[in-house]
């Protein structure tokens, strides 16, 4: 099985800190880590792999030094990676980087299944999954928990808001993995090796044969015309007292604000 | 398309370094005369802003963070498209299980609100098998004054295909000019693909909509980096201008008003089996699930501090006792306390119930970014220095065991 896996280079939100006197973002120090989801789905592909044989692809579309985080995916087992890259991408949002994500995928070609995770961590918007399918015009499924594969279709169970559904999916398909799926797989000494000396090839919007009217900035619906941080969350009030006396300041103020 | 600072405006006050998302902007000392006027070169600051355009990704963040007006992007226009045709707010009716879903009903409560500022009209569109006809007054009792009611058999169920198919089709029909979808599973499944279809503008996940009152076009607002930062999104030059919105953040209120028949636009899609190859084979139920936890009005959360599995039984008392969802937190679904439709933050769900109650919960930032939304906070911790007080709106230092059955008991009292 042919397997094409979609990551992309994320800040590390968690590792984001707002500067209390100006109020903004703080990045210094924050380190640059592949989307956690995207991990997992490097992970299905290599069990998929493992399992049924075949190659696993990892491409990203970024800057030039989104370059580490493929080299992380080697290391962990990639047969092959591709960094989309073009001043021509910048500024992209979800349509734009769908556009540009399926057409790599058209100029790599082969493949059986596209693997993404479900959503990255610093704009969560689960969008670009479901878009390269679109674009590819392929079935997608969504928020996957458990991937089976069967000869030329897999069985896929999806992880929503109260149950799981099953399905069957004929392949060629996009799948997207939750975090629940499996653990991620640390590189082996021998993967940083040849993480360190592999190759890194790019593709440009011309490589690719992309249109520019789809990529970018000019390719984005969408566009951000404000960004501001939220007030900060002051520490409230720790309640004190015997335990009982606690618990009746608790309800005091919980009827208060007629919660109950 | 290019980014630049003009450098006779760059006063060099480093605002835009710290504003920058990516690290791109680095201060450089630049040649003296560089981009100045003559005669003014012994007046500038040491230091300018320099963009390496390798890094930059262009997401403009820096923009609004000068006060100087000394970023400028400039994009080619493109010629812009008539628009005008593209009239009306839509809100997507989801539907399971033959139900509409308590986020419709927000959506039309405000999308009524966005009507009304454009002056137009507000629909919903309701998919389903015949049956679902029974759900059409509901929505006009939340404020719809039109329903695009489409019916089929292979729409009883929610599958992506089929779904993108009938309602691209309506839209390309009938041009709304807003559409908006509950930011739930299905939601988000559906709108992804529908937007590249129909060449909509697409913001996910929004927790405020609002009309620029010049423009006339939906603002949509949202987190982003993990709830640390908020941005406002625009769809200028694409119709409909799409968004998911997040469960919850939007009171539904109801009104009797009688529905008008002649209202209701019937819609017979035409399904072909290209559209039916992912076939839905099973629904696993979980027992665990009581409340659906993003639908929910009060959520009590465990964590590790509960000590083992069968603990759970407490939140789930004090969760029965105020008629709300039950939480985790990651550790405790990772050990297997608990299932993962009960996992809130980062990797699990996003939640902004009106009460979270947070027991034995230490409040990782993952976990937060989850929760920090929710209107009232309570946190239970034996440890006086756990995150979780940073956010808590009320904290109680002690044992769980203690408090949790304290506080159920209080509350049945009162209930009684």
């Amino acid at each position: 099985m042919d397997i094409i896996v979609c990551i992309k280079q994320v800040p590390d939100t968690t590792e984001v800190k707002i500067n209390p006197e100006t109020n903004t973002l703080v990045r210094e120090g924050v380190p640059s880590i592949v989307n956690p989801f995207d991990e997992n789905a490097v992970e299905s592909a290599l069990q998929l792999k493992e399992k049924y044989g075949g190659k696993v692809t990892v491409i990203t579309m970024g800057p030039p030094q989104a370059a580490e985080a493929l080299r992380t995916t080697i290391a962990m087992g990639a047969d092959e990676v591709y960094l989309v890259s073009d001043r021509a991408f910048a500024g992209s949002d979800t349509w734009a980087t769908s556009y540009t994500l399926s057409q790599a995928i058209k100029k790599i070609g082969r493949f059986d299944l596209i693997l993404c995770g479900k959503q990255a961590i610093d704009g969560d918007t689960a969008q670009v999954g479901p878009g390269i399918a679109e674009w590819l015009d392929i079935p997608q499924v969504t928020f996957a928990v458990k991937i089976d594969a069967e000869e030329s279709k897999l069985k896929v169970e999806r992880l929503l808001e109260e149950v799981n559904e099953v399905v069957e999916c004929p392949l060629p398909a996009v799948v997207t993995v939750v975090k629940q799926i499996n653990s991620p797989r640390l590189p082996s000494l021998k993967g940083m090796m040849r993480a360190k000396k592999a190759e890194i090839k790019n593709l440009s919007a011309q490589d690719i044969g992309a249109d520019l009217e789809n990529t970018g900035l000019k390719g984005s619906p969408t566009s951000v015309v404000k960004i501001f941080t939220p007030p900060p969350k002051g520490g409230g009030e720790i309640l004190a007292g015997e335990a009982a006396e606690i618990i009746v300041k608790l309800t005091d103020k919980l009827k208060e604000r007629k919660i109950i | 398309m290019s980014i630049k600072v003009l450098l006779d405006k760059c006063t060099g006050c480093t605002l835009c370094v710290k504003a920058c998302p990516f690290g791109a902007i680095k201060m450089e000392e630049l040649p003296a005369e560089a981009g100045l006027p003559a005669g003014q070169a012994g007046k500038r600051p040491k230091k300018k802003a320099v963009i390496d355009l390798d890094a930059c990704t262009l997401c403009k963040a820096c923009i609004p963070s000068c006060k100087f007006d000394a970023i400028e992007i400039t994009i080619e226009k493109t010629e812009a498209k008539d628009l005008s045709k593209y009239r009306g707010v839509w809100v997507f009716a989801e539907q399971r299980e033959g139900k509409v879903q308590s986020v419709a009903y927000e959506l039309l409560t405000e999308g009524k609100k966005l009507a009304r500022d454009l002056k137009t009209e507000l629909s919903a569109v309701l998919c389903g098998d015949e049956k679902i006809e029974d759900e059409v007054e509901s929505l006009f009792h939340y404020g719809a004054e039109k329903v695009y009611l489409a019916t089929h058999p292979e729409l009883k169920h929610y599958r992506t295909a089929p779904y993108a198919r009938t309602v691209a089709e309506i839209i390309t029909k009938y041009k709304p000019e807003i559409f908006l979808l509950g930011a739930t599973t299905l939601g988000r499944d559906l709108a992804a693909r529908l937007a590249i279809r129909v060449g909509a503008g697409l913001t996910a996940d929004c927790t405020g909509l609002a009309i620029d009152p010049e423009k006339k076009i939906l603002m949509q607002t949202r987190p982003a980096f993990g709830g640390n930062i908020m941005a406002t999104i625009q769809t200028p030059n694409h119709r409909p201008q799409m968004a998911t919105v997040r469960p919850k953040v939007f009171k539904k209120i109801k009104n009797e008003k009688p529905i008008d028949k002649t209202k209701i636009i019937r819609f017979s899609p035409v399904i072909g089996v290209e559209d039916l190859i992912v076939k839905l084979l099973d629904i696993v139920q979980d027992d665990t699930v009581k409340v659906n936890l993003a639908e929910a009005e009060i959520i009590v959360s465990g964590g590790r501090g509960l000590g083992e599995a069968g603990n759970f039984k407490l939140i789930e008392e004090l969760a029965q006792v105020l008629g709300g969802a039950v939480g985790a937190s990651r550790a405790v679904v990772d050990a297997g306390w608990i299932s993962a439709h009960h996992q809130v933050g980062q990797t699990g769900k996003t939640v902004a119930p009106k009460l979270y109650i947070a027991c034995g919960i230490a409040g990782k930032i993952q976990h937060l970014v989850g929760m920090q939304g929710s209107d009232t906070i309570i946190a239970i911790n034996k440890d006086p220095d756990a995150p979780i007080f940073k956010v808590a709106t009320y904290g109680i230092v002690g044992d769980l065991f203690e408090f949790v059955p304290l506080l159920t008991n209080k509350i049945k009292e009162l209930r009684s």
